[in-house]
């Protein structure tokens, strides 16, 4: 039915085997790649994607298995035989050198010289030809790589791809930093790139955007292919997931309570919060046992004003107040100390110590607990760990498991242990379910309502629009660094705070009189 | 199928992770520091093949561990700044600094007029003072500490020779030397002390909340901010510790010595540095043992004694020393490669019960998730057609 099928495949991985040590990454692994399509890579965390990238990459050798490149037998020995056969990886967390330039970058290890000279303006010229068929010329090849934005980053990287000739290129959750807009961009450059004979590996977690660019679909559980070539659009969405956790699973948000109960009053209340440059005059509140929701797109300033409520960055103008009691501008300590706890975006980066065990990053916010005197009560500690291990389902349930092998799922449940552990009256949480697989998420759904049930008060930001009107009582729409709309969560829909979103004005808010508008942020904010 | 999981791991984890447990306290100190035992041993071997009885004599042994103890006391607190993410270039003048302000004639007058310990106070006042402008410049004023301790490096012993007037200050008071050079039991002062700060550094590491942060700052600044630890104020608390050692180190110098001096220490913060890196600690920070450490300190000195005895000049000793860091941190590279390969491997009936969807799971896991294979495989065919 698709071009594409008729082709003879690019690339052939039958049986591919490899294990580390205790861990069968892979277990049999079938993959076909034909010339101009776009192949969906789908698995939950742990089912071996990243492992079989790497494998493609040449940074791993099987154990077991054959591949075939162009029809005959090849091996990926190392990454440079990968990228001489004209394989290009495009790593989520890409690899590029920040302080050189776009062209530098392009062009890094294969220079443009003469007698040993580099020769910058032909190097810059043909970086802005390829950037140009990319469809974004206006990428300057002198610019520092560390002054472009994620989505022209990723444009250096698909450039140096193209540059080496590459005859298929993988993609691993390219989306995961980019807003939707930069999305369709790619998606267009994806278009172009296969148009001319260039095969894609697409990996994602987002299963419209399968739809949407991808034409067959392998999917991976447990580090085996169970199911390979399914139609792209046609194949639904119950059936993927299906493959992919083995059982069915529909997003399910755990159910309200009828009534937040707000007599107690607010415990967090937020007002005229002001960053310079990020947002401005926000104001909200949230009572116990209540989930607020922070809707907008990445930029929109939800994220910084969650970091800067957590005193992580320091607001220029307004107040924080916990259980009435006014927070200092830019302090963590106080912020913990008073009982708030962050689950920051970048799980790796900002909250895990990845070399450390999971009990050591589970007790780090609570070590007083644990002390006496400074001196540390080691056997409390691993029990108290134990138990938030156990009440949370981490796997495997071991504490003194290094972080960095745990999945990413299991890695926001340490996260969420370590907050948990210290009893948090206000969780802060940036997109709980980033990179944590469909079958984790319901999971992690469930925990959060569970948290707020036992009078926890929570704020959620979020990309995925029906996450944050799934989860949350309440929702605050955000464009821009203003916040746009405020109403209970169930007087909205997707394409409502998609269009409150795009106008970034109060017109659209009309429409739900009382609960809706400037107006009503105002008033909520003063009630409160 | 979670109460399936759940019950296994509840019998199965316990067993592994508690002989896990034993095993490290037994073995992890020496078998991770196992590229230095060796080498230690590898050296007196040479050391009683070269001098016989007068290296293998308690006299020499105690000598060693004499000259070991200063140097060592300084490369204790060197460790936790390093384990903390940073670095202190300014130790040896610091060493100076203490040393030289804790015998000036009116130090040593309050000294005479009411007790010695006016000089042993004031050394280790010094050394934190200097470590709290350290720690502050580089918590607070966001200055790199390779520059900021540099520039107190310099500072420091200029300050010194100020103080002293570039004269070496002799040490009067007799009970203050009388109690450092003396002897307990037969083990020099000296080294009591040294041991006594490496038990307490130790301690406070492996033991305390303070050590725990200091992984959490050297492993992940921004992740320990975030989980609530004020990193400032704790890295003002690694240098001023590290200020404090150095006046510990001043005033074994001026027992040994009997004197203080602009002069001492010099260099210190490369022997310092080298010992706590071939020790295992990582440059980058979040890693590190005091035990390394100590053995570090140990091998440089032993290395130095049997040199001395063969009468080699110090020259070759240098050049020997220089060889030597290379090899004991490729061996320890090796060996910790190793060790954290067998322990994985080790682990897997842990892995593999608990993780009922891991890869691992072809029993265990196939059990666990019982409709996924079946349900799977019939479902993927029926998509294909």
């Amino acid at each position: 039915m698709h071009v594409a099928e008729s082709s003879a495949p690019l690339l052939e991985m039958h049986g591919i085997e490899k294990t580390f040590p205790g861990v069968r990454a892979l277990d049999g692994v079938d993959l076909d790649v034909r010339a101009g399509e776009v192949h969906c890579l789908l698995g939950q965390n742990g089912a071996g994607k990243s492992t079989l990238i790497k494998v493609l990459a040449g940074a791993h050798q099987p154990d077991a298995g054959h591949i075939t490149w162009r029809g005959a037998p090849a091996s990926l020995s190392d990454p440079q035989a990968a990228m001489s056969l004209g394989i290009a990886t495009i790593y989520q967390e890409l690899d590029l050198v920040a302080g050189l330039s776009v062209a530098d970058n392009i062009f890094l290890g294969r220079e443009q010289s003469r007698f040993g000279l580099a020769r910058p303006a032909v190097a810059n010229r043909a970086a802005g030809e390829l950037l140009t068929r990319l469809g974004h010329p206006e990428i300057r090849p002198g610019a520092e790589v560390g002054s472009l934005s994620a989505a022209a980053q990723q444009m250096v990287s698909i450039a140096r791809a193209l540059s080496q000739d590459a005859r298929l290129i993988i993609m691993d959750e390219p989306s995961a930093v980019l807003d939707n807009e930069e999305v369709e961009r790619l998606f267009g450059v994806i278009r172009d790139l296969t148009a001319h004979g260039v095969a894609v590996v697409y990996i994602s977690h987002r299963l419209e955007e399968i739809r949407q660019i991808g034409d067959r679909i392998t999917v991976l559980k447990d580090g085996r292919t169970v199911a390979t070539g399914l139609p792209a659009r046609e194949t639904p969405t119950r059936e993927v997931i299906t493959l992919m956790t083995g059982r069915t699973i529909e997003y399910v948000f755990p159910p309200r309570r009828a009534r937040v109960d707000t007599a107690a009053g607010p415990l967090l209340e937020v007002e005229g919060l002001s960053l310079r440059g990020r947002f401005t005059d926000v104001s909200f509140s949230v009572a116990p046992g209540e989930i607020v929701g922070l809707a907008g797109l990445v930029g929109s300033g939800r994220s910084e004003i969650l970091e800067t409520v957590y005193g992580a960055r320091k607001a220029t103008a307004g107040t924080v107040r916990l259980a009435g009691k006014r927070l200092r501008h830019g302090d963590v300590g106080a912020a913990v100390a008073g009982g708030i706890g962050l689950a920051p975006e970048e799980r790796k980066s900002q909250a895990l110590l990845l070399d450390d065990s999971v009990y050591r990053n589970i007790s780090i916010s609570s070590l007083g607990r644990f002390a006496r005197g400074g001196f540390l009560r080691g056997g409390a500690e691993r029990a108290a760990a134990r138990e938030q291990v156990q009440a949370l389902d981490v796997r495997p349930a071991d504490v003194s498991r290094i972080v960095r092998t745990l999945s990413g799922g299991n890695q926001q449940k340490v996260v969420l242990a370590r907050w948990l552990l210290r009893d948090c009256r206000v969780l802060l949480l940036d997109e709980p379910t980033r990179g944590v697989d469909v079958g984790a998420r319901s999971e992690i759904y469930a925990l959060i309502r569970d948290l707020a049930d036992r009078g926890v008060a929570v704020v959620v930001v979020s990309s995925e629009i029906p996450e944050v009107l799934g989860l949350a009582d309440r929702v605050l729409v955000i464009a821009d660094g203003v916040v746009v709309a405020e109403a209970h969560a169930d007087e909205l829909d997707e394409h409502r705070v998609l269009d409150l979103v795009m106008e970034g004005t109060v017109a659209h808010a009309g429409a739900a009189p009382g609960t809706t508008g400037p107006t009503a942020t105002k008033t909520e904010g003063d009630v409160a | 199928m979670s109460e399936g999981a759940t019950a296994t791991v509840a019998t199965g984890s316990p067993s592994p992770s508690g002989g896990n447990g034993r095993a490290g306290l037994l073995a992890g100190p020496l078998g991770r520091n196992l590229g230095l035992v060796i080498a230690l041993a590898l050296l007196c071997i040479v050391g009683v093949a070269t001098a016989g009885d007068r290296f293998a004599s308690v006299d020499n042994v105690l000598t060693i561990l004499r000259l070991a103890s200063v140097i060592g006391v300084v490369s204790v607190g060197m460790t936790f700044v390093i384990i903390g993410g940073g670095i202190d270039l300014s130790v040896g003048a610091l060493v100076a600094l203490a040393s030289v302000w804790a015998s000036t004639l009116a130090t040593q007058q309050i000294a005479t007029d009411f007790h010695w310990i006016v000089m042993v106070v004031t050394a280790l006042l010094v050394g934190a003072g200097a470590g709290l402008v350290n720690g502050v410049v580089i918590a607070y004023g966001k200055l790199v500490a390779f520059i900021a301790t540099l520039a107190m490096l310099a500072a420091a012993r200029g300050l010194a020779e100020i103080i002293s007037n570039r004269r070496t200050q002799i040490i009067q008071d007799r009970d203050f030397l009388a109690f450092f050079s003396g002897d307990v039991l037969g083990i020099p002062t000296l080294v009591i002390i040294f041991a006594l700060v490496a038990v307490a550094g130790w301690v406070l590491l492996n033991r305390t909340t303070f050590g725990r942060r200091t992984f959490a700052v050297g492993g992940n600044a921004e992740a320990a901010r975030l989980a609530g630890i004020r990193v400032q104020r704790h890295t003002v608390k690694l240098y001023v510790l590290s200020g404090i050692t150095c006046g510990i180190a001043a005033v074994m110098l001026m027992a040994r010595t009997t004197t203080g001096s602009s002069t001492h220490g010099t260099l210190y913060e490369l022997d310092a540095i080298a010992a706590v890196v071939i020790g295992g600690t990582l440059l980058v920070g979040g890693r590190g043992t005091i035990v390394g450490t100590v053995l570090g300190v140990l091998i440089f000195t032993t290395l130095g004694n049997v040199f001395t005895l063969n009468n080699l000049s110090s020259s070759a000793q240098a050049v020997a020393r220089g060889v030597i860091i290379v090899l004991a941190v490729l061996l320890q590279m090796r060996l910790a490669n190793r060790e954290t390969r067998t322990r994985i491997s080790k682990s897997p009936p842990a892995g593999a019960l608990s993780a009922p969807g891991g890869p691992g799971g072809t029993a265990g896991g196939g059990s666990a998730v019982p409709g996924a294979p079946a349900g799977a495989r019939p479902g993927g065919g029926d998509l294909q057609t």
